[in-house]
């Protein structure tokens, strides 16, 4: 067998269990496929002897019959998580040098299931990013391409997306604040899922913004999503919003069956410029789910304009409130000083020397928003807005629908460097459908749907009502039956 | 509402980090084009409306006051840029 490396997480394991090939062996494959890669910059450490050890750990665990869904099965990991005694640095300079001394829940608990480790995956710096651009490590690329420019895997979560489209490793675990998963998979042609808010433990995650951040994988299909979520989710005493709520079997859940489902198509989302092929694509999603079976329904939520205007006050004051951790006392960077400076001295130059543009520019967005005089004006009147933007969900869902289907970007993979010289807002536009559900909390998956008339792959957006990701996995299966998207970037790195 | 180079001054102080003053122009105008989409939110009508404080309507839980971890001073000290004798090493905060 060759090419191990391009199995999904189902095939492997299922080949694994009846014994036809090996932990060992597909891991091998995968780090030769990272060797090979360095032009797309999607992995910032590499562990091949974490991996090659975790294999083999895993093989002897399956020839002991004792076999959990991720067992032996190779993943990246972005570098938002922390991973003990592997830099952790969310591709920051001011984390330059840091080691954890703990493991994050959600990846202890890959681990303990047996997943492999291939190494930790480029991102933008602390998640801040649509592009990858901002990351300290340099540009991730994205393995499509159609002339010759590199175009962008998207972001925060690039590396992870570059990855699994790449066939680098089987799955990745991404991130999302506003989108930081599902961009990316929409950008590359795979498939993430942001579960609801609290389903994943924070614990050991770089935050960001505390109150919009999830853990979510980052896969090659709707049943490999459905196997890693499971495994990454779950009550954690240590982060206070987990939900202690049982985790479902969502691999079970993907019968394909959506008869009589409802599904929502937002009016709201048929925004100005976005291009004629992703409104086809969305509409021609719309047929799909109905040929399959379920109702397809108007609805409204007339508070979407709102929802990147309230986002760009919550996400950047949160962070300029977490962010404050970093002052060169107890990790990272520290700023060499001159004889006559101080500690105040210290943390000014310290972080701005470590920070990127990006984040200095939000952690101080942040501080202004929270700053005397304008608290309620800004960060309050905000947060008034994220109750009604909530409310807009809850109304759609008292009608009886059970999923919304939305475009899940308004355009495919730019171009690297293209979007530099406009302002910041052109950038943060990228988001405007997937920045809703962080606000309301909802679980939303992206899910390639077809390719632009130049060959870039297009995705699709379901939104799930709260904890019902088996649902939402089952509705966006039956969609992705139905789209038969195949196509994979030809190999060029 | 629009942010010159003194508050921009002001907010980088707030939020410790150094900006040299041939930056802050630029710096003023970024904020500006951020704060032109954030003034969107004017137009709402939020008239008795709750501020969100949870997204998830669960309580925050609750847990026993207890010391439930400690004793490794080396561990918390590993990935300082300067420790000594068994503390953060800073520069002098008072003379």
């Amino acid at each position: 067998m060759t090419n191990l490396n391009t199995l999904t997480l189902a095939d492997a394991r299922d080949a694994l269990r009846k014994g036809d090939v090996t932990s060992q062996e597909i891991t091998e494959s995968c780090l030769n496929a990272i060797d090979g890669a360095d032009k797309l910059n999607a992995f910032s450490h590499k562990t091949a002897d974490i991996a090659r050890e975790q294999a083999k750990a895993a093989d002897i665990r399956i020839q002991a019959g004792d076999a959990p869904a991720m067992c032996g099965l190779p993943i990246g990991i972005k570098d938002l998580f922390a991973t003990k005694g592997t830099p952790t640095q969310a591709a920051s300079r001011i984390l330059e040098g840091f080691k954890p001394e703990y493991e994050s829940t959600v990846s202890g608990k890959l681990q303990d299931a047996g997943a492999v480790m291939l190494g930790k995956l480029n991102m933008d710096e602390f998640a801040m990013g649509s592009s990858n651009e901002t990351s300290v490590y340099g540009n991730a690329v994205n393995p499509w391409k159609i002339d010759d420019r590199d175009l962008t895997p998207g972001g925060s979560s690039g590396g992870s997306a570059a990855a699994v489209a790449a066939d680098l490793c089987l799955a990745a675990t991404g991130t999302d604040t506003g989108g930081s998963i599902r961009q990316p998979a929409a950008f590359t042609g795979t498939v993430g899922i942001k579960p609801t808010y609290g389903r994943c433990s924070r614990w050991g995650i770089v935050a960001f913004a505390s109150s919009l951040d999830q853990a979510g994988p980052m896969t090659k299909t709707v049943r490999d999503s459905a196997i890693m979520l499971e495994a990454m989710c779950g009550y954690d005493a240590k982060d206070s919003t987990s939900a202690e709520l049982a985790v479902p079997n969502f691999e079970a859940m993907l019968t394909g069956d959506i008869k009589g489902k409802k599904i929502g198509i937002p009016k709201e989302y048929r925004i100005d410029g976005v291009p004629e092929e992703i409104s086809k694509l969305w509409d021609q999603g719309a047929e799909m789910l109905k040929d399959a079976g379920a109702e397809i329904v108007d609805v409204s939520l007339p508070h979407t304009k709102y929802a990147l205007p309230a986002y760009y006050v919550i996400a950047p004051a949160e962070a300029s409130s977490n962010l404050a951790r970093y002052d060169g006392v107890r990790y990272g960077h520290r700023a060499g000083l001159a004889e006559n400076e101080g500690i105040t001295e210290m943390y000014e130059k310290t972080r701005a020397e470590g920070f990127g543009s990006e984040v200095q520019r939000r952690v101080m967005i942040g501080t202004y928003v929270l700053s005397a005089g304008f608290y309620d004006a800004y960060y309050n009147r905000a947060r008034k807005v994220r109750t009604l933007i909530k409310q807009d969900f809850e109304n759609v869902f008292a009608q009886g629908v059970d999923a919304i289907l939305t475009p899940a970007t308004p355009s495919a993979a730019f171009g690297l460097g293209e979007m530099s010289n406009s302002d910041p807002i052109q950038m943060y536009l990228n988001d405007v459908f997937t920045v809703t559900l962080n606000l309301a909390g909802l679980p939303g998956v992206a899910l390639p749907a077809g390719l632009t008339k130049d060959g870039l792959p297009l995705g699709l957006q379901l939104i799930g009502k709260p904890w019902e990701e088996g649902d939402l996995l089952n509705i966006a299966h039956s969609l992705e039956e139905r789209t038969g998207f195949v196509s994979k970037p030809q190999k060029w790195w | 509402m629009s942010i010159d180079v003194d508050t921009a001054r002001r907010v980088a102080k707030l939020a410790r980090i150094r900006v040299e003053d041939e930056a802050l122009p630029a710096l003023a105008e970024e904020f500006n084009a951020v704060l032109g989409l954030i003034e969107q939110l004017s137009e709402v009508d939020v008239e008795g409306v709750e501020p969100m404080t949870s997204v998830t309507p669960q309580r925050l839980k609750r847990r026993i006051d207890a010391v439930t971890d400690g004793d490794q001073p080396e561990k918390v000290l590993s990935n300082a840029p300067d420790a000594r004798e068994g503390f953060f090493a800073v520069p002098n905060v008072v003379e």
